[in-house]
């Protein structure tokens, strides 16, 4: 198994990336590791560009990753993939929700957002798994579940047993809706390679 | 998706622990393990107001059995009631932001000549790089200006180390104690050790006069204890655990503290460190020592040369703040490039994106009115802190000044002044619910006093909603939920001198604009209470509410409801080939369009829409 890592989480506040990298660091932290996770919380919350860190190892000093060293990147949206690009190597993965957020710039009709972008990853050799991941929340009957669908994905790559992240959701979401996230959960972890 | 339940976590945990062991150990953010912290340290009183990033403390704090917790209206109300208690023989802690601690300076200092009784925090939450504030002054220099030992931990398990550890010292040596925390302290989760709870000590009343009654002739006498007692301070910092060496190899040694002591282990994990965990006052002997066995120091610390300063004039040579930058918040590679350039490798260049800019959110009630306030021509509008702040951005572009809570309404009345006849019906001062309690209310009343012609707007949301929803004395609710009196916004105006109240719905944006224009060019003081709440607080976000969608065929491209800034409202740019394609007039450059599944029913669109293209969804 690797023995540090770090993964990086993007999108647009309110899509529940919070949610998404606290599933993660329970299951690195079952798993055996020492976790430090940052998150941005405040004003960058209202629908501007949002990121976790989440940094795993023997022993995790700093809480941010630093740049050209995230080793996954969990992209919630297009725009906010290409974005972390400096944080990224060669031998990075990027798991991306395929859903286009217009920024406001674009909404208001003084920019464009911009066409086949994920090009941009593709070009530098940068393994993309591109997934609509409302697509696959839908398939599981809960729309609300796109997040841990993008957890499934990313599970990947990842050395840690799948079993793990099923325990942790049965160990954190509430009852109701615990067997429709980890449904959520196992499609997504399907979707990478269907 | 619910939220996360961290209690079930901590109860269930299922996996095979190396790292992790579910008897000793939590997984909390920095702020929760400071709550749990002061719990552990017997803390029985706390009050503090909310701001980023310092506000979960608080919150969580409240959730003890044991703790008295509560929402001051500002944080000198909420120092003064920790002082209070402190007096009272309790521990007491008070929480804030970094200029919290400016509004809380006054009684911080005399707090400094008092002392204690029982042990007195001071949890101060810096936010280098403005994530969320409007400077990013470094308070460590508050401790040197005040006289009072500071703390700094590293990460959350020190932090929550560290709260009992303070109500120690503050004990011993007679005085408060301030701990200073960051961003990526507050808000960075953590494996944290779970602890006990001490022996709380109990309440009673001690008259102490030559101690707490802070006039001319006792003070100078305490102005002596104070020195003795920094002193002492000096004397502990030199023994304390927390102030350490670790040791290393190579000639390069570092001095650090805080968050950046784990960009130096990272970046340079062989080298010799000494950290502070106690930064004022400074261990000058540990200092010394730890300077002379290495033959290049560098200090590492961010925002001010704090640490660097002092080692200076102790005629230490050390880098600092010549390799560090002093703005913005560090990193392992800021770090890492200054003191070893040629050790950065090659990285990808950032690409031009659209930038994507935080918003006010679809149905927030503060569109409405800042849409009023936009189309207004010649007015100035002196803004605040908050959500609000955001109708600064386009395409709103309603704020013209923006510096400190409750500057609105002060900066209003100081530029009706300055401008005399030349402004009136131009002068507007807005700002929220929370902020006009925490340091608007005064301003206001010099506004009457002084015979101002500002108009000033009270964005009444019922919540202080930027920080994440705190309640307040207007809420009707107190920090745990529970019904307390909610302050009659109107009534205080009145009570206050102002002779125009008036109340408008901004999602009503007709009405709304209506009463600006009347208030606005009225030449004397008024207050217009803008109230709808939050579309946020769990009430709203349950409430069935109607969903807008485009009539496209009535689009004629006006281009009015995208101008709002609505999130949930998109305009498509059309070629005339395309307009015509599409039905259109070969002009007509575009149409907007509602995207459903954001539309949060307020209706502000379908109030400016002149074409009936925007309709309620079950009115089809």
């Amino acid at each position: 198994m690797k023995q540090s890592g770090n993964i990086l989480f993007s999108g647009v506040g309110g899509q529940g990336i919070l949610l998404a990298s606290e599933l993660t660091a329970h299951a690195q932290l079952a798993a055996g590791f020492d976790v430090k996770k940052s998150e941005v919380h405040g004003m960058a919350q209202r629908g501007g560009s949002v990121e976790a860190h989440l940094r795993y190892g023997e022993k995790v000093y700093s809480p941010l990753i630093e740049l050209g060293t995230a080793d996954i990147l969990v992209a919630f949206e297009i725009l906010e993939a290409v974005r972390y690009l400096p944080y990224l190597h060669k031998d990075s993965a990027v798991v991306v929700n395929t859903q286009k957020i217009l920024p406001p710039s674009v909404a208001l009709g003084k920019a464009t957002y911009p066409e086949n972008i994920l090009d941009e990853l593709k070009n530098r050799q940068i393994k993309v798994v591109a997934l609509d991941a409302f697509a696959v929340a839908e398939s599981v009957g809960e729309p609300r579940t796109a997040n841990v669908a993008m957890v499934g994905a990313m599970s990947n790559f990842l050395a840690v047993d799948p079993e793990v992240f099923l325990q942790v959701i049965d160990a954190t979401v509430k009852m109701q809706f615990r067997e429709v996230n980890k449904k959520a959960f196992a499609a997504g972890r399907a979707a990478v390679y269907a | 998706m619910q939220p996360f339940d961290e209690a079930a976590f901590a109860g269930e945990h299922k996996g095979d622990d190396v790292g992790f062991d579910k008897a000793t150990d939590l997984w909390l953010s920095g702020n929760e393990a400071i709550a749990l912290g002061a719990w552990e340290a017997g803390v029985t009183v706390a009050s503090g107001y909310p701001g980023t990033p310092s506000t979960e403390i608080m919150g969580n704090l409240a959730r003890y059995e044991g703790v008295y917790a509560e929402w001051a209206p500002n944080e000198k109300v909420g120092l003064e009631v920790a002082i209070g208690a402190c007096f009272a023989g309790a521990r007491a802690l008070a929480t804030m932001k970094h200029v919290g601690l400016n509004v809380a300076a006054d009684p911080l200092f005399t707090s400094a000549y008092t002392g204690v009784r029982g042990g007195l925090v001071i949890l101060n939450a810096d936010d280098p790089q403005m994530h969320s504030s409007q400077n990013e002054q470094d308070n460590r220099n508050y401790a040197f200006a005040a006289k009072l030992p500071l703390l700094e931990p590293s990460d959350p398990a020190e932090a929550k180390e560290m709260m009992p550890l303070a109500y120690a010292l503050s004990e011993q040596l007679d005085t408060p104690v301030i701990i200073r925390i960051t961003t990526r302290i507050a808000h960075v989760k953590g494996v944290v050790k779970k602890g006990t709870r001490c022996e709380v000590p109990e309440a009673t009343i001690e008259k102490m006069p030559a101690k707490l009654v802070m006039l001319p002739g006792n003070a100078r006498v305490r102005r002596v204890a104070v020195e003795k007692r920094m002193a002492a301070a000096r004397e502990l910092a030199e023994t304390m655990p927390e102030n350490r060496i670790e040791p290393g190899t190579g000639p390069r040694g570092f001095i650090t503290s805080g968050v950046p002591y784990n960009y130096v282990k990272e970046a340079f994990p062989t080298a010799p460190v000494l950290k502070l965990g106690m930064v004022w006052p400074l261990p000058e002997k540990m200092i010394r020592e730890f300077a002379a066995t290495v033959s290049e120091l560098i200090v590492v610390e961010e925002l001010d040369p704090f640490i660097e300063t002092h080692l200076k004039a102790m005629g230490i040579a050390c880098h600092g703040k010549d390799i560090i930058p002093n703005q913005g918040e560090l990193n392992t590679f800021i770090v890492r490039k200054a003191v070893d350039p040629g050790s950065i490798g090659e990285l990808f260049a950032p690409i031009d994106l659209p930038m994507r800019p935080p918003n006010m959110c679809a149905g927030c009630p503060h569109r409405g009115l800042f849409y009023g306030l936009s189309r207004m021509k010649n007015i100035f509008i002196s803004g605040d802190i908050g959500c609000y702040t955001l109708g600064f951005l386009p395409p709103l572009s309603a704020m013209d000044a923006c510096v400190c809570m409750g500057a609105s309404i002060t900066m209003a009345h100081g530029m009706t002044k300055a401008l005399g006849k030349s402004g009136e019906g131009r002068i507007v001062a807005v700002l929220g619910d929370s902020t006009f309690m925490h340091s608007g209310m005064t301003g206001l009343l010099n506004t009457v006093y002084n015979n101002s012609y500002a108009t000033v707007i009270i964005l009444d949301n019922r919540t202080t909603a930027m920080t994440g929803h705190q309640d307040n004395p207007a809420s009707g609710r107190t920090i745990l939920g529970d019904p307390a009196p909610a302050l009659d916004l109107e009534q205080l105006c009145r009570a206050l001198g102002v002779k125009r109240v008036v109340v408008v719905n901004p999602h009503d944006v007709e009405a709304t604009r209506k009463v600006l224009k009347e208030e606005i060019e009225s030449p004397e003081p008024s207050v217009i209470i803008s109230r709808a709440p939050c579309v946020l607080i769990p009430e709203e976000a349950k409430r069935k509410k109607p969903v807008y969608f485009t009539n496209l065929d009535n689009c004629t491209g006006c281009s009015l409801c995208v101008q709002m800034g609505c999130p949930a409202i998109s305009w498509t740019p059309l070629t005339p080939e395309e307009a015509v394609a599409r039905g259109y007039r070969e002009k007509q450059k575009g149409f907007a369009r509602i995207a459903e599944n954001q539309c949060a029913g307020c209706g502000q669109c379908a109030a400016v829409c002149k074409f009936e293209a925007i309709t309620r969804r079950e009115e089809q």
